[in-house]
């Protein structure tokens, strides 16, 4: 062996992780769980203080500068387009990571392979003028993914997408939601990484050159030279990391490097950096055990690294901000998980990530993630509900529903949905508007709103009342149409992803036999559940046009609403994920990929709202739909339990992409003192999570504070002020006013 | 124990499945119609009268026992109104199937019913016994000042305190603060004094005035009799605590 890996691994144990990439193996092998509590947490160093304020003061200056402090418009980002950049250039020997996008921190890089007009289009939004010469090239000389992707769309695609029954397709954004495994930069080196993926290159395919293994053979030929560009780009900072990582400071410096790699060649949606606090761990502990290390020094380390992951930045377009609101980048960080041999995963590097919500603010970045179980340790929950009380920037995911499906090594690639770290990567495939289905299953396919015939021309319900048996009859026929456009075009997308703007940098920390994963998504899901109880339980009258389509809903008598643990309401609910589901899994998928679905909106829940007409539920055309798998505004009667009891019907097994729930509490209903309202949050995570729900994002604040923030943006208070919404979290001022009215809107829970 | 009656019917007004202040950890509340008191901060003034939704006790138990998961060994069912002794029968069905799974019981009354009936203290034994907490409001010391208040005498209200600390039933003892109305000194002082008397009070509270059950006041087209009287301040809060010795 390498006489600077036996150097670089003295000390740990295992065998398999030393023959092979295997970073679990080398965890499962090497780390201490912790069970203690959090007073061993040290405070914020001098360099993080002022390199923390610095950060502030430019996050000032670029709100003031209408979101956008500066742009690229002549370089092409890629490995080695820069050279070395710091956060503040004068101070940078305060930087314990370094590594920045750009040459100056918060600049946006010019990224014109996912579509030349976007990358353009965005500059020009923030008034900068993108260089001619780049123009011409990207015109007229290179294929980008946009372009390719509407070369093929056929025109159903075309009309689905401009008629909003299915939006958000990264089709005009790269796709993101691939996790390489960051770690392995750290743990071997990117020589050995090059070697292990040589030998790859050598056994692709049965020597026959089948389509399938002329581009395996492409891709990881791309891979390896990306391997190469990791070196150059950390040579550019002084680094070399072509052999392990031989301490802490630089574990945590070479898997910044990887993913440094990953967001300077791509703006996926989501760049997520994946479930890295376990791993570091082991590396901290042994420099404190050598006495090499204070847990000052570790805390710095740790703040550092997030402070990178805090300033991460793509150049994007309006129509992209009002899907995803507030210029997230979801650079999602898991925390804590049980491993499968029941052994917390808990280590003091976790409750480390945790404190930098403390030591340097609240923040919607990195999208902090607890793998969460009423088995972790209870001084770690406790911490956990804490900062979560302070600061409304984490979210909780269900690692014993996740756990047997994932192993004990998945990450979470964007909001909530899991992937396994190093083996997977994910197709990502925005959400169909079920609700809006629905209303093409009344109408026979016509849109409400275009008057297209976009669905199949079915024959239209013209009944007075409508009736449960004939609409679900018409939905199921319909729901099969979308499907099958849905996943067509998805196909066609990640066909063109693949060849045009492939992820070579991620795919590198990945194995090259990779498991892949569809995913597709539903919106408007508690409309649908609601309108369909009203059919079933009240009674619907249609409200029709001159031409007799049906243009509004009257409602006769109460029903049932999915929100308040009422199995009536409820049931359709799991009918309609499973059917939905069913008819996604049918199909056939690009690249024998594993079709999932999620119940997931983000923020497009509210454009998707206002493509969406007059609902039997009551809901208003233009209306936001509500996010995720979230019950209906104004829906739930009985108080929060009774609508998380409604939200952990759902099967996660069907909903493998994940469901999403955020819940906002008022501090005053959680308890009387701190230490109540800790221990009541615990209790009610334990209760939801052990029925098997699969997320939440956990709010604590009232509507008074919302309402303060839109009216009073200016405040200092408010400048880091970060709430969680479905799937992420961002800071509150930086959402659009009517995303604001929005969150307002939404039922808190301030029982009193 | 006698046998329970899981037929018999409650009229409820609402439920809440995440109450964390009507008892130890979280609750489930439910909120029954019907209360004889009128008093004039009431928040709840939708429950007085109706005859609101009907459960039977076993229906509503195996709707309330869906939430055991986040009870565990601090939280359970509190039953709050209107007032809950007018349906004492229901309480304690519902009351005795939740013991029979190990569940906290919490009754939320303001005492009104409470008489020294033979008939009707055996009933409210029979409830006692199935009750692990008693939520006890005081509203006032003074007869005159009560009445005036909420339209009923407190004679029997402090007998019942007095029965159930004699019986070793457990209690918290909460008082609505009004400012100007019940926050006189003197009264407060009296509070605290009958409070000393009795044995079984695990918790004092003060609950400060707040006017968000108003809105419903005027929904219901009814006056409002405090229309214009603030919210106490902190310091009015802390002085009212110190009067009734609540560290």
């Amino acid at each position: 062996m390498d006489k600077r890996n036996i150097e670089a691994w003295e000390g740990f144990e295992g065998r398999i992780w030393k023959e092979e990439i295997n970073t679990r193996d080398f965890i499962q092998k090497n780390y201490h769980p912790y069970d203690g509590d959090e007073s061993f947490l040290e405070g914020p160093t001098d360099a993080t203080s002022k390199l923390w304020s610095r950060v502030q003061e430019l996050q000032k200056e670029e709100r003031a500068k209408g979101g956008v402090l500066d742009m690229e418009t002549k370089v092409v980002s890629g490995l080695t387009a820069y050279g070395a950049g710091y956060i503040d250039e004068e101070n940078k020997e305060l930087e314990k990571v370094v590594g920045i996008q750009t040459d100056k921190p918060l600049k946006r890089a010019f990224m014109p392979y996912g579509g030349i007009k976007m990358a353009e289009q965005a500059c020009q939004t923030y008034g900068y003028e993108p260089d001619a010469e780049i123009h011409r090239i990207f015109n007229e000389y290179v294929t980008t993914h946009n372009q390719a992707v509407f070369d093929a769309y056929t025109p159903e695609m075309k009309a689905v997408r401009h008629n909003k029954i299915i939006t958000g397709l990264p089709d005009t954004y790269g796709r993101g939601r691939i996790v390489g495994d960051y770690r392995r930069v750290a743990l071997y080196g990117i020589d050995y990484l090059i070697e292990q993926k040589k030998k790859d290159l050598a056994h692709c395919g049965d020597g026959t050159m089948t389509e399938e293994t002329v581009r395996l053979r492409e891709e990881v030929a791309k891979q390896i030279r990306a391997l190469g560009g990791m070196k150059k780009m950390a040579e550019i900072y002084g680094y070399d990391i072509s052999k392990p990582a031989r301490n802490a400071k630089e574990a945590v410096q070479w898997l910044y490097f990887g993913y440094l790699a990953a967001i300077k060649t791509q703006n996926g949606a989501a760049m997520s950096v994946g479930r890295v606090s376990t791993f570091l761990d082991i590396y901290i502990q042994r420099d404190i055990n050598r006495g090499i290390l204070t847990e000052k020094e570790a805390q710095e380390l740790i703040d550092h690294l997030v402070m990178k992951f805090r300033i991460v930045k793509f150049a994007r377009i309006p129509s992209y901000n009002q899907l995803f609101s507030g210029d997230p980048v979801w650079a999602t960080l898991e925390v804590a998980g049980i491993g499968v041999d029941g052994r917390s995963m808990v280590t003091k590097t976790d409750f480390r990530f945790l404190h930098t919500l403390e030591n340097m603010g609240p923040s919607p970045e990195p999208n902090l993630t607890v793998l969460y179980s009423s088995a972790l340790p209870e001084n770690f929950k406790k911490y956990a509900s804490k900062v979560s009380i302070n600061t409304s920037s984490v979210q909780y995911e269900n690692d014993d529903v996740m756990k047997p499906v994932w192993g004990d090594d998945y990450s979470i690639c964007c909001c909530v949905s899991a992937t396994q770290t190093g083996k997977e990567m994910q197709f990502f495939g925005a959400r169909a508007n079920l609700a809006k289905c629905l209303l093409y299953a009344i109408n026979g396919g016509i849109d409400a709103k275009t008057r297209e015939q976009v669905g199949p021309m079915l024959r239209p319900i013209t009944s007075e009342y409508l009736d449960y048996e004939e609409v679900i009859q018409r939905y199921d026929i319909m729901m099969d149409w979308l499907a099958g456009v849905y996943v067509n075009g998805l196909n066609l997308i990640h066909y063109m992803h693949d060849k045009y703007y492939y992820e070579a940098a991620e795919m590198a920390l990945i194995d090259t036999d990779v498991r892949r994963t569809f995913a597709t998504g539903i919106a408007g899901f508690s409309h649908v559940v609601d309108s369909l109880s009203a059919i079933k339980y009240a009674r619907v009258r249609t409200v029709r046009d001159d031409s007799g389509f049906v243009i509004q809903y009257h409602t006769e008598g109460d029903f049932p609403r999915y929100g308040n643990d009422d199995d009536r309401a409820d049931d359709i609910a799991v009918w309609l994920l499973k059917t939905f589901l069913e008819k996604i899994k049918k199909r056939r998928t690009y690249r024998n990929s594993e079709p999932t679905t999620s119940i997931l909106t983000i923020t497009s829940n509210v454009v998707y709202g206002k493509a969406t007409s007059d609902m039997p539920d009551g809901r208003e055309a233009g209306a936001p739909l509500s996010p995720g798998a979230n019950p209906s505004y104004g829906a739930e009667k009985n108080g929060l339990l009774a609508s998380l009891n409604s939200v952990a019907k759902l099967p996660y097994h069907w909903a493998l992409d994940g469901i999403s729930n955020t819940q906002t509490i008022n501090p005053d209903a959680l308890g009387h003192s701190e230490q109540e309202r800790i221990d009541n949050l615990v209790q009610v995570m334990d209760g939801y999570f052990d029925q098997g729900a699969h997320h939440l994002n956990v709010n604590v604040f009232g509507t008074e504070k919302l309402i303060d923030a839109m009216n009073h943006p200016e405040k200092e208070e408010y400048a880091n002020f970060t709430i969680r919404v479905s799937g992420y979290a961002v800071k509150f001022i930086d959402l659009t006013k009517e995303q604001q009215m929005d969150v307002i809107s939404r039922t808190c829970h301030s029982f009193l | 124990m006698n046998e329970i009656n899981k037929d018999i019917i409650g009229h409820i007004h609402a439920l809440e499945s995440f109450g964390l202040v009507d008892g130890p950890g979280v609750r489930f509340v439910i909120f029954l119609k019907g209360c004889k008191m009128r008093c004039k901060f009431c928040h709840n003034p939708d429950t007085w009268n109706g005859s609101g939704e009907e459960w039977t006790a076993e229906k509503l138990f195996e709707r309330v026992r869906r939430y055991k998961s986040y009870w565990k060994n601090n939280g359970g069912i509190t039953v709050s109104g209107g007032e809950p002794l007018l349906q004492m029968e229901f309480v304690t069905a519902l009351f005795s199937l939740a013991k029979k799974e190990n569940i906290n019981t919490a009754l939320d009354t303001a005492g009104q019913p409470f008489c020294t009936d033979k008939k009707w203290l055996e009933g409210f034994e029979r409830l006692a016994a199935v009750t692990d907490l008693f939520i006890l409001d005081l509203k006032e010391m003074d007869k005159q000042g009560h009445i005036s208040l909420t339209g009923v005498d407190n004679a029997n209200i402090l007998e019942m305190a007095e029965w159930l600390s004699s019986h070793g039933k457990r209690m918290w003892i909460r008082h609505v603060l009004v400012p100007g109305v019940t926050d006189d000194e003197g009264d407060l002082v009296r509070m605290r004094e009958f409070i000393g008397t009795l044995e079984t009070v695990d918790r004092v509270e003060i609950l400060p005035y707040h006017t968000l059950g108003m809105i419903k006041w005027k929904e219901l087209g009814i006056t409002y009799p405090l229309e214009g009287v603030p919210v106490p301040t902190g310091e009015q809060i802390s002085k009212a605590k110190s009067l009734l010795g609540i560290e």
